[in-house]
């Protein structure tokens, strides 16, 4: 049942998808929206560094998405 | 600062309800000149002229009976000697409440009554408080002339047993019934039936054989169907229903108003007391939520705050596998700011964090979240509304353009066609359930939509008139479908559509739903609906006249939680019904202050009153005020907190009057988390589950210890009052405040009015509001500002908070949290009514009673093919964990759905859930999980060590002199 954290990441922006994926316009402007809006740097960085090295678990909307996710500010 | 002091409220007893009459009518009652409503009785005009009229059967919270006849007046022009409490008022009426005719015939009344009744005043538990010692008094009663034969309150007479006489009840643990004192006004029995709606009680027998009886022959009040809500006892005249607090302490001599500390309808009480000793919670007639209307948890269950359970002194260890260690505030404070930055300096500003309470107040969550984003400096902060109402913030922002309900509780009094979808709330929010289920006997039509067949389905004198039994999981698909019907068969409100939405994005949906696969014929094997009640219930809903929805958890709680809050705005929106009494988008909190700690800016996104924090001008006006600069980055959210800590990045948590461990999903991945970390700090009245992960120990307070407020469901801004000392030393945040301050806060606040203050000068939706106006008007609904000075009971009049309304499409997704071979049954899970969530405050009352432990509800046929018979224990198991409970056979759940309640820690259906949750905000999926049921012969392993690890970790050493 537990995910490692990467894969719990992606499960995430994939349901997110699922919903964007069904709304009218661009669901990647949608899903990248979403993303900045409620995840914290860490879980952000997190997608991004895991979409680095594969984005095959990742669905087509998230993967467009994925430029327009903000990266975190290098603080603390 | 000083105490506030109330004002004198009327509480006076007008004898018969207010009319809603707009037309006045002027008449002379004893030679004064009154003005009424029409529909007024003479006994309400006298009362409104100060002018008592003797009265016994007669009640304002109750329609007038006229059975007494101890009411009796004279009217000019009229024959005989009507009661005041039936006749209604005319213009012109000339009433004479005193005459030697009416003073004989009130005599002859009062002495049939006390001929057979015992003359134990001086003893009685009513003494002081009597309706009947009262009258006595009032009709100038002196003697009573003659002896009666036969009573009903002597156990002998007349050298032999009394048959009349029946012993007194006390089955109920917290209330009496003694038919000895009983005048048979039928004020307990209209109670029950018209403020209460439960029909428990009934008048059996005629004249002088009448008897008031709980349930059918051979039952006591504990065997009846009755839920101890006490309006009964409230409606009693004398010492016949009787709280055993007042029987124990005595008649209180004070009282203060204040708010019920567990849901979110927000009762107002007076608890009355001697000195500092509760005597008894009484529900306000004044409250604007109950208006004087309760149930039993707060009516009844405030043991817990004397309970021995209790901690009151702070305590500290450095590993959780060591006993608690008692210490003083001072160094349990110290040694937790100084961990708290340890953390901080090795591991990042990031590393530490807080969750604000839902059942703490409004200034306390306030300062918790400040205390997170001022002083620890990042945003991680989150709130245990995070695992409820999360959806609704999201859904109804998008759709309306604000995080709340719309409409007050008073609304319901104007509906015509109710849907309640995923909450019970004559179990969750009893006093709510009692007004709509008024509404509904008035002739209001149900449609209820839920997997199990909750009591508004069919109860005494009510019955849903479409009952959809969905599969868990498929709300989205039920309620598209509702929304098809009503577009493809041209009911939607195009005008209010036109008006007041975006008529494009409607356009969008419209077409969207239109599309067959939405169509209930479609969807029917998919949610197990079936298709014509479903699309009758829809034209029902859009035809009915005013339509409202209501609904709770099994909306939330759900992968789709938040596109289902928006399914259900699309249909208010659709059908027109927004905007005025009688319709609109109710949701049913859970956690008395869910609405307030949502509000306070607890989300870690979001600073007070739903502003991102990365809206520069918001953090403006906080930094300005606090001095520091605030993070523009969104915090981690109580799951993602979990993940960090597991991961190494997050090692430090404040927890404030929360129980994360046993409220949140998926136990063990909690666990874990908690674990992991360095410093988790609780603060709790009781050594709650998390605790046993805990690092620090804050005692912490309750509501009868602190001023506050609390913020209900129809955004209503309710007083707390303190009405006894903290027991253990510090209202809640004052101990934020003593944390805040040994990390470097340098605040100054010494009442929590400052704290509204604060929240007034920064929140817009809060700027009117202050202690005083509080004090002024009783409660406010938010928005209160220049633009509201009143406050706003009905949300979104001229248009709504975001301009206009949206539409969004709703596709259904099923959930991955799927049955199959290993798991064939789904679980849902709720709250029943004398249990409050995680029940630790209820579990240490007299409500035990009602429900000593979960058990599980399935559906016969299930249970048969398991082997399964009512009461064994069973084996409940998921991909994510098993335990075990005993198993209730029932038809109310359908085959295939199982369903238990999560208020025992020893039950723990959290380790069942999974960590599958809401696509938008993360509110776990606790109302689908796959799983099998099989026998079992006990408590699980995991029960076993979890019950083992519990007992090690709750350990405390005697304090060190
Ligand atoms: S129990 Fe109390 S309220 Fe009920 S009939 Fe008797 S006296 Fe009246
Ligand atoms: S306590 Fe409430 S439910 Fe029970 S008999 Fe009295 S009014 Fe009815
Ligand atoms: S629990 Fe809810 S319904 Fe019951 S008294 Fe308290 S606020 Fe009212
Ligand atoms: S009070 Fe009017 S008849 Fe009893």
């Amino acid at each position: 049942m537990t995910a490692s954290p990467a894969e719990k990441l992606v499960a995430m922006a994939n349901q997110i998808a699922t919903f964007f994926d069904t709304q009218p316009g661009d669901p990647a402007e949608g899903i990248a929206k979403h993303i900045n809006e409620f995840w914290e740097p860490r879980m952000r960085e997190g997608l991004l560094a895991h979409a680095a090295t594969t984005t095959a678990d990742l669905r087509p909307s998230v993967i467009a998405a994925l430029p327009h996710i903000r990266r975190a500010r290098q603080t603390a | 600062m000083k105490d506030f002091i109330l004002p004198p409220k009327d509480d006076r007893d007008m004898g018969t309800p207010a009319s809603r009459s707009a037309t006045m009518v002027t008449l002379k009652i004893d030679g004064f000149d009154v003005t009424v409503p029409e529909g007024t009785s003479v006994m309400r005009a006298s009362a409104e002229a100060g002018i008592q009229v003797p009265k016994l059967c007669a009640t304002d919270s109750l329609e007038a009976f006229g059975s007494c006849r101890l009411c009796v007046v004279e009217i000019e022009g009229r024959r005989g000697t009507p009661a005041s409490c039936t006749t209604p008022v005319a213009e012109g009426m000339v009433v004479h409440t005193q005459s030697s005719k009416v003073r004989k015939i009130r005599k002859g009344v009062m002495e049939l009554y006390i001929s057979d009744h015992p003359l134990d005043c001086l003893t009685c538990s009513a003494n002081g408080d009597c309706e009947l010692q009262d009258m006595a008094g009032a009709v100038g009663l002196r003697d009573v002339r003659y002896e009666a034969v036969e009573t009903h309150f002597q156990p002998r007479q007349n050298g032999e047993a009394n048959p009349n006489y029946i012993p007194k009840d006390d089955s109920n643990p917290y209330f009496t019934y003694d038919p000895a004192k009983c005048i048979v006004c039928s004020r307990c029995v209209r109670a029950c039936e018209e403020v209460q709606g439960t029909f428990a009680l009934t008048i059996t027998g005629s004249g002088f054989d009448s008897r008031v009886s709980a349930g059918a022959a051979g039952d006591d009040f504990m065997s009846s169907d009755c839920v101890s809500c006490g309006a009964c006892v409230q409606a009693c005249p004398t010492a016949t229903l009787q709280e055993k607090s007042v029987i124990e302490l005595g008649t209180p001599e004070r009282s203060v108003i204040t708010t019920c500390a567990y849901c979110g309808v927000g009762c107002s009480f007076k608890a009355e007391l001697n000195g500092d000793q509760l005597v008894r919670m009484v529900p306000y007639k004044h409250g604007k939520a109950n208006q004087g209307h309760s149930c039993v948890k707060g009516r009844f269950a405030y043991g817990y705050a004397s309970h021995t359970d209790r901690i009151l002194n702070p305590m500290i260890r450095d590993r959780i596998d060591q006993p608690w260690r008692e210490v003083t505030w001072e160094e349990a404070i110290g040694f937790t700011a100084t961990r708290l930055r340890d953390i901080q300096a090795k591991h990042g500003k990031q590393a530490i964090g807080g969750i604000t309470s839902s059942r703490c107040t409004n200034e306390e969550t306030y300062l918790v979240q400040k205390m997170i984003r001022a002083v620890f400096g990042n945003n991680n902060t989150d709130t245990c509304a995070r695992v409820c109402h999360s959806p609704t913030g999201y859904g109804l922002r998008t759709t309306f353009g604000t995080s709340a309900g719309t409409q007050d509780f008073d609304s319901v009094e104007h509906t015509d066609v109710v849907i309640v979808i995923g909450a019970n709330p004559t179990d969750g929010h009893p006093v709510f359930a009692s007004r709509l289920k008024k509404r509904l006997r008035q002739g209001a039509k149900l449609i209820v939509i839920d997997p199990r067949r909750i009591d508004l389905v069919k109860s005494a004198h009510i019955a849903a008139s479409h009952h959809l039994p969905l599969r868990p999981g498929t709300n989205v698909a039920v309620l598209t479908s509702i929304a098809h019907v009503i577009v493809t068969e041209g009911l939607a409100d195009e005008d209010f559509i036109r008006t007041r939405c975006d008529w494009t994005e409607f356009a969008d949906y419209a077409e969207f739903v239109s599309d067959p696969r939405h169509a209930p014929e479609a969807t029917e094997l998919l949610t197990g609906v079936p298709a014509t009640e479903l699309r009758a219930a829809a034209r029902l809903f859009a035809t009915g006249g005013n339509g409202s929805i209501y609904y709770g958890l099994g909306v939330t709680e759900h992968s789709q939680g938040s596109t289902t809050v928006m399914a259900i705005a699309n249909l208010a929106m659709m059908t027109g019904n927004l905007g005025r009494p009688g319709v609109g988008v109710n949701p049913l909190r859970g956690q008395n202050n869910v609405q307030g700690a949502c509000d306070m800016g607890s989300f870690p996104h979001e600073l007070p009153g739903y502003r991102h924090v990365s809206d520069d001008a918001t953090r403006a006006v906080f930094e300005k005020l606090w001095g520091v600069t605030i993070d523009a980055e969104p915090g981690l959210r109580i799951p993602n907190m979990l993940d960090a800590a597991v991961e190494g990045t997050f090692k430090g948590l404040y927890i404030q009057g929360e129980d994360i461990l046993q409220s949140d999903p998926d136990t063990k991945h909690v666990s874990a988390g908690l674990a992991a970390m360095e410093c988790v700090i609780v603060q709790d009245l009781f050594l709650n589950e998390t605790a046993n992960y805990a690092h620090v120990f804050l005692p912490g307070s309750t509501f009868l210890e602190k001023d506050g407020t609390f913020t209900n469901a129809e955004r209503r801004i309710n007083r707390v009052r303190r009405v006894m000392a903290p027991r253990n030393g510090y209202a809640d945040w004052e101990v934020t405040l003593m944390l805040a301050n040994a990390m470097g806060a340098g605040w100054t606040y010494t009442h929590p009015a400052q704290i509204m203050d604060e929240i007034a000068a920064t929140t817009p939706s809060f700027a009117g509001v202050s202690y005083e106006m509080l004090e002024e008007k009783g409660s406010v609904q938010w928005p209160c500002n220049e633009k509201a000075p009143e406050g706003t009971p009905i949300m979104h009049v001229d248009g709504f908070v975001r301009g206009r309304g949206r539409f969004i499409t709703t596709e259904y997704v099923a959930t991955e949290e799927r049955t199959g071979p290993r798991f064939p049954l789904l679980l849902t899970t709720g709250r029943i009514l004398s249990q409050y969530n995680v029940g630790a405050q209820t579990r240490r009352t007299e409500n035990v009673a009602w429900h000593p432990e979960d058990v599980l509800e399935i559906h016969p046929h299930d249970a048969e093919v398991r082997g399964v018979k009512q009461g064994d224990w069973v084996r409940l198991a998921s991909r994510a964990g098993e335990t075990s409970l005993r198993a209730h056979l029932t038809d109310r759940v359908s085959p295939g759905v199982v369903y238990t309640t999560f208020h025992h820690p020893v039950t723990q259906a959290n380790v069942i859930t999974t960590d599958h949750s809401d696509w938008a905000t993360n509110c776990p999926e606790y109302k689908v999980t796959a799983v099998q049921v099989a026998l079992s012969n006990g408590p699980s392993e995991w029960q076993r060590d979890y019950a083992a690890q519990a007992e090690q970790s709750r350990r405390i050493l005697p304090a060190a002199e």
